[in-house]
């Protein structure tokens, strides 16, 4: 059984919108079998987190096209994307590029 | 073909997904933090850089920024121009490498009346903006957008550049001020404790209205980008500066690209897309961002904390249909996720597009669109699908009486002459001269003080024609648009009156306002 672990996650460029304006979550996620990976993380974010329009953040199995990932400041194409796996104090950060939202 | 959903999964080979473990291409020692474009992978260093030296290049490359000349920074508060300003402030600081040579100032246009802002909100966006101005040193002015309200006429009006300059001036001009004052930097100048600008109700709410009498949401940012613009450059004009520096990224301006030929802008897209912008003459529009995609802006401001405000637009939080500009940006941006050469394949195509010169005098106001400013694109021949959309359009109106023989006759324009409709301004107002004319118009002097919707449309390029169509009412467009179209009514009558004592195609003078 893998411990809870604690991620810092933050929203900018206009996503926070979608989370009541609030940039900054701290949150922990439950203990589960397998590890946490970045996929099941976005899951839990739309279950847990997001207020309103989940289409204006998720797309099917990822992040709608236009929103970027960083994760502990480097850019989510390079820990492999959906399939990183989390590890405990990770920062992951969402920025959204586009207009709406 | 190429769909947005199709799956090439099992087709292709399986792309070299770029890993931490990777080390940056540029210097190889450091591990690569960013993938820019397919497969690049950057380490901080070796990307702040690239970022830097990019700006540099392209204001050098395209050497239309003198030195010490006035620019004026366009900061939307958004992460493109919040960057363009952090570049700037980074050029022009003393330890840089070939630094920058032009005085900067800031201008802010606060869009919270158009978009749907409480006061509150609008002063606190305004508060957080201005202290991030401040510590840039640089001046700076907040312009609400109800000052589009109060505008001159004079906006509409191409002023001539201000001076020629040869091509091979740039090198000596640059030569010359490293001479005179290297030693000498600017100072930051500080700027005296400017209250927020304060706006007044009644005019919070003409705005409102304004921007809610375009019926569809397309109309309704078209119209906004307008009026942007003509205060950005009004501002630009009163403050004297003689460029001005939009942050628009090449992310938005491939949007902007496919946007503006849907909207029917085709002949306008050098203009609207490129480095340089020179449809108002005396203030030139310049993007030096247009190399920079969404997503290295968004890494450099994320990476090197550069402090950028979020304000919602017209568009924010809308379904993906809701208006052109809109539904092009969702198309862009998905295929961009699956061909990452998307965006920079349109913007090659967009550099290679260069405005046709006309063989027209510069100052020639009834060359120009009313609103946009760009050269008319409806003066063509008898047989083209422009003329035809017009019959067909005046064969589903209904006619309004005494005017139905008068206005067929005027509908079948001269290929190069404008044509004005029926009058329905101040006719008789300003002396005798015009109601000969409107005599025969029938309609004159009628009660109707403002231009009607079909008037406008001879000034316009077919795009702000479509735009004006979508209006309820054009009598809520600010009163410098509707005086400048009255005035322009008039001339035209008048030069169609006096054609036949016209030498060449020079004006006579102004028979006055």
């Amino acid at each position: 059984m893998a411990a809870p672990i604690a991620i810092h996650l933050e929203f900018g460029g206009g996503a926070e919108l979608l989370f009541n304006g609030v940039k900054e979550h701290h949150v922990t996620l439950p203990s589960q079998s397998e590890p946490w990976d970045v996929k099941q993380l976005l899951v839990w974010i739309q279950r847990n987190l997001l207020k309103e329009r989940p289409e204006l953040f998720v797309q099917g199995d990822s992040v709608r096209p236009g929103i970027l990932v960083l994760i502990n400041d480097a850019d989510w194409e390079l820990m492999g994307e959906l399939d990183y796996q989390l590890q405990d104090q990770d920062n992951v950060v969402f920025i959204s590029t586009l207009h709406g939202g | 073909m190429c769909q947005v959903d199709e799956d090439y999964q099992e087709q292709l080979q399986q792309a070299e997904v770029p890993s931490v473990s990777k080390k940056c291409v540029k210097c190889k020692e450091a591990p690569a933090a960013v993938v820019i474009r397919a497969g690049d992978t950057f380490c901080r260093g070796c990307f702040k850089e690239y970022f830097i030296h990019k700006f540099r290049a392209m204001l050098g490359k395209n050497r239309v920024i003198f030195p010490g000349e006035k620019v004026l920074l366009a900061v939307s508060g958004g992460p493109s121009s919040c960057s363009m300003l952090s570049q700037v402030q980074e050029g022009l600081s003393q330890n840089a490498h070939k630094k920058l040579r032009f005085s900067p100032g800031i201008v802010f246009v606060d869009e919270g009346g158009a978009v749907g802002q409480s006061v509150e909100e609008r002063q606190r966006t305004l508060a957080e903006l201005q202290a991030v101005f401040k510590a840039t040193g640089f001046p700076f002015h907040m312009v609400p957008l109800e000052q589009v309200l109060e505008l001159p006429s004079s906006v509409l009006v191409t002023a001539p550049a201000l001076s020629e300059r040869p091509a091979g001036a740039y090198k000596a001009a640059v030569d010359r001020f490293i001479q005179s004052d290297s030693s000498s930097s600017v100072p930051p100048r500080q700027q005296e404790e400017t209250s927020l600008p304060h706006v007044q109700e009644s005019h919070r709410q003409l705005l409102q209205q304004l921007i809610g009498s375009a019926k569809t949401q397309t109309a309704r940012e078209d119209l906004l980008n307008t009026l942007r613009q003509h205060l950005l450059v009004h501002t630009a004009r009163t403050e004297g500066y003689s460029k001005l520096m939009l942050g628009d990224n090449c992310t938005r301006l491939a949007v902007k690209l496919l946007t503006s030929i849907s909207l029917g802008r085709g002949a306008q897209l050098a203009q609207d897309t490129g480095f340089s912008d020179s449809r108002y003459g005396d203030t030139i529009l310049v993007r030096p961002m247009r190399d920079y995609s969404a997503k290295e802006i968004a890494y450099y401001n994320r990476m090197f904390s550069v402090p950028s405000v979020f304000l919602p637009s017209l568009d924010t939080k809308t379904t993906d249909k809701s208006s052109i500009q809109r539904l092009t940006e969702s198309f862009v941006t998905k295929l961009q996720a699956d061909f990452p050469s998307t965006v920079s394949t349109i913007y090659r195509t967009s550099e290679k597009l260069q405005t046709a010169c006309r063989s027209s005098s510069a100052a020639d106001h009834w060359d120009r669109c009313l609103l946009c400013m760009c050269a008319l694109d409806t003066a063509v021949e008898k047989a083209s699908a422009f003329k035809a959309t017009l019959i067909s359009e005046q064969l589903s109106q209904t006619k309004s009486p005494g005017a139905s023989s008068a206005e067929l006759q005027r509908q079948n324009p001269a290929p190069v002459e404008l044509e004005s409709a029926a009058p329905s301004g101040d006719c008789c107002s300003s002396g005798g001269e015009n109601c000969v004319k409107a005599a025969s118009g029938g309609g004159c002097c009628s009660s109707a003080k403002v231009p009607e919707t079909s008037d406008l449309k001879t000034l316009l390029c077919y795009s702000c024609k479509l735009t004006i169509k979508d209006m309820s009412s054009v009598e809520r467009l600010p009163q410098y648009i509707l005086s400048e179209a009255h005035r322009r009514q008039r001339r035209s009558q008048m030069r169609e009156e006096i054609s036949d004592f016209l030498l060449d195609d020079e004006d006579d003078g102004d028979q006055g306002d």
